[in-house]
């Protein structure tokens, strides 16, 4: 019950966190900002109005949406929340996960491919050497967890006894969390690693892969990044909460304050950086890499 | 062989249409060359055509400080091209060749300037890069900003720029067939809207060529207020730049903070003439708009409050690491190439030259109030945002300076009608840099030519040679860095 109740939270508070993420850096630049449930109205606009597809595109350009919205779904229903169990685990669901949004990146990549547009080609290629570099990073730091819970599935990866009960595990938790933020920038188009408020094709990585959707399609690839958005957040919730004592509504409590509080992060980020030169992207990503690998080997010890 | 000359005057005073040497074609690029060489810069080379075909074209040069030189000569159907030896004559021959139909021969680059496409039959394409691994980027004429069209055509590998050719003239309005036969009631409108960011400035030089034509002595007070007006000009557009060059690296604290200051600087020129771009306020003679004591007073208040915060907001986006980052080594031109295709003003003080009209080229205000030409060396985009934000400082002390010692009198002098059969010359550095008006009147008095040169028609090529070997996810960042006027080069 309280797993398929945090499925359904995130369904519905998803679109929330692009919002908390804009009000941050609003603050910070001393302006107003848009609304928190921007989201929410920009998806109730979009689902009513008409596509436009391009002459050139296939159904592989009007799946891609769809599968960017299962794919994250199927992933929330295999990641435990606040200490409660998955609503479906079993052995290896980590990899199945994972591979679950590699799926959903394939079919971005090749929907912005099948526009033909040399915009979205750059974009899809600047996508694939990214994740290329992402990937390994996110699954040794999952991998990093299954190992310290002596077990190959999220609920007990993500859902063990942590930090707070045990502070012999503090040095590999802080390792895990910091490769999972940087991953979780690069996954959901985040400044320092892309800017999604930026208006230059020229310069976008996950934007301009959607930038031929119009529609029920654009409300469809907004509402997948932004599941996308909580996967990672609350994945990373678990990795620094789940072990918090008292009863589930407690703990549930202090899981979606985690998720707030990394979307409040994610909008410092943003706000006091500039955005990395493009060839700088897999710096920060071999170094994602590197804590994940340190943290793997400090959970073998 | 007799020695070639050009014929020099000292900046402000004019060419009697005769005394401008009426050279044989060979000579006339010899004695170009040869200035160009010894580093004279190239204010502009046009043409007029000639009754009975061809054409006359006319090259104005700067050989030093403070001096102008000219020749002419008379072409038929063809002349030998300039550009071999002195590159900076690149766009000024392929206008002459679009305009006048004479072909330059052995320009490397020859296709129309203004032509939207820049394609005509039998005429050289965009420049194409072949190979397995090149792709070819087009970019415009219509963007995702809300800004002026322009196409843009990169050839890539990979993430990296080799070359980029840039198609502008959508917005060819024909503003300078429309000055000639002036000046009348329409020509200041017309040059406070060539490039609408730079009202002042094309209205500037536009009264330095009425000014030095007639001999009007412009009262102290307005050469004043017109150097206030200048410089407000460069510090709303400089600090307006610097904003938007943080917004395309994503560093939020200054993007939004820089627009509102840009603002803030607007509202000064607003206070002073009612309009917040300064039109209306410059005119033939002096200014329109004086300054009273409680405007003077209200202006120095609110420059008071403005430059504490635009100091604040210049630090904070000059000193973090991952800004420099992103500036640092970005878009860098040679210092060789900046002075050979003849760059000017922010763009070319960022390649470590120290040329600046106010200085070079001294005319009101600007003969007794010195502002020293920031520069620095690295001629990429930093150096580009590091003299602008110099430029800031030195803007905002001079304004202050001269409000605290307005002189006092009148602030606009009668122009009397302009002398038949004359050449002048007006040179205004405008926050882009070198803006260049040549006139030739007829015998009536009358524009018989008006040729406007917009720093942006020298500084396009600037940021195509800053491209190369850039990162194509660098060209916004370039771009803006330049933040050239399409309008004030398609005319």
């Amino acid at each position: 019950m309280v797993a398929l109740g945090h499925v359904l939270l995130a369904l519905v508070a998803a679109p929330l966190l692009p919002g908390l993420i804009n009000r941050v850096k609003s603050v910070f630049a001393g302006r107003r900002g848009p609304p928190v449930l921007q989201l929410y109205f920009d998806l109730a606009k979009l689902l009513r109005k008409g596509a436009v597809y391009s002459r050139t595109t296939t159904w592989v350009f009007r799946t891609s949406p769809l599968v960017g919205v299962a794919a994250p779904l199927l992933a929330l229903v295999l990641v435990p929340a606040g200490g409660a169990a998955a609503l479906v685990a079993f052995p290896g669901d980590l990899l199945l996960m994972a591979y679950a949004l590699a799926l959903a990146r394939f079919f971005l990549v090749l929907a912005a491919l099948d526009t033909g547009s040399s915009f979205e080609g750059m974009g899809a290629s600047r996508e694939v050497a990214f994740s290329a570099l992402a990937e390994p990073a996110f699954l040794l730091a999952l991998a990093a967890m299954a190992r310290q819970a002596h077990s190959p599935s999220l609920t007990d990866a993500l859902g063990a006894p942590t930090a707070l009960s045990d502070l012999g595990l503090l040095p590999l938790l802080l390792l895990v969390a910091t490769a999972l933020l940087l991953v979780l920038l690069v996954e959901n188009a985040r400044v320092p690693v892309d800017d999604p408020n930026t208006h230059l094709e020229l310069t976008m990585i996950h934007e301009v892969l959607i930038l031929d959707y119009s529609g029920p399609d654009l409300a469809l690839a907004l509402y997948g990044a932004s599941l996308k958005l909580w996967l990672f957040s609350a994945i990373l919730s678990d990795v620094l909460l789940a072990g918090l004592p008292g009863d589930v509504w407690l703990r549930g409590a202090a899981h979606l304050t985690g998720i707030i509080a990394i979307a409040g992060v994610v909008g410092v980020v943003e706000s006091c950086m500039a955005r990395l030169r493009m060839v700088r992207v897999p710096h920060l990503l071999i170094a994602a890499g590197a804590f994940a690998l340190l943290a793997l080997c400090v959970g073998v010890r | 062989m007799t020695p070639v000359t050009l014929r020099s005057i000292r900046y402000g005073r004019t060419f009697a249409a005769g005394e401008i040497p009426d050279l044989p074609v060979a000579q006339f690029r010899e004695a170009v060359v040869r200035a160009f060489k010894r580093g004279a810069h190239l204010l502009a080379l046009t043409g007029q055509p000639e009754q009975g075909g061809g054409a006359r074209l006319l090259a104005v040069l700067a050989p030093g400080d403070g001096v102008v030189a000219a020749a002419s000569t008379r072409v038929e159907k063809s002349f030998p091209s300039l550009t071999p030896d002195v590159p900076a004559a690149h766009l000024f021959e392929r206008e002459i060749f679009e305009q006048l139909g004479v072909t330059p021969e052995g320009h490397p680059w020859l296709k129309p300037v203004r032509q939207p496409g820049g394609a005509t039959p039998g005429m050289v394409d965009f420049y194409r890069v072949e190979g397995e691994e090149i792709h070819e980027v087009a970019v415009g004429p219509v963007h995702a900003g809300v800004i002026e069209p322009g196409h843009f055509r990169f050839q890539c590998q990979g993430e990296d720029v080799l070359h980029l050719e840039i198609a502008l003239g959508y917005q060819h309005r024909g503003v300078e067939r429309a000055l000639a036969g002036g000046p009348n009631a329409r020509t200041i409108h017309l040059m406070e809207t060539l490039a609408g960011d730079t009202t002042v400035g094309h209205a500037l030089a536009y009264c330095e060529i009425l000014e030095s034509l007639t001999g009007c002595r412009v009262p102290p007070r307005a050469q004043a207020l017109r150097g206030i007006a200048l410089e407000l000009e460069r510090l709303a557009n400089h600090v307006g730049d610097l904003g938007a060059l943080a917004g395309d690296v994503a560093f939020l604290p200054t993007a939004s903070f820089c627009g509102r200051l840009r603002g803030d600087f607007l509202n000064m020129t607003a206070l002073a003439c009612g309009s917040r771009f300064g039109r209306n306020w410059i005119r033939p003679g002096g200014v329109a708009f004086d300054l009273e004591e409680t405007r003077v007073a209200e202006l120095q208040k609110r420059l008071d409050d403005v430059a504490r915060n635009v100091a604040g907001a210049l630090d904070l986006l000059l000193e973090p690491p991952s800004v420099l980052a992103r500036f640092e080594n970005t878009g860098a031109v040679q210092a060789e190439d900046a002075e050979a295709v003849g760059l000017c003003g922010v763009a070319l003080r960022a390649c470590g030259f120290e040329h600046d009209a106010r200085q070079d080229f001294p005319s009101g205000i600007y003969r007794f109030a010195h502002l020293p030409p920031p520069a620095w060396h690295t001629g990429d985009v930093f150096a580009r945002a590091y003299v602008r934000r110099l430029e800031v400082e030195r803007s905002l002390a001079f304004i202050r300076e001269q409000l605290a010692a307005l002189p006092e009198g009148e602030t606009l002098a009668v122009v009397e009608a302009l002398p038949p059969d004359r050449v002048a010359v007006g040179c205004i550095e405008g926050w882009r840099g070198l803006i260049c008006h040549v006139a030739r009147t007829d015998a009536d008095g009358r524009f018989a030519g008006y040729k406007v040169v917009d720093p942006s028609f020298r500084n396009w090529t600037g940021l195509a040679l800053a491209l190369r070997g850039t990162a194509i996810s660098d060209f916004p960042l370039c771009n803006k860095s330049f933040n050239l006027s399409y309008c004030g080069f398609d005319l």
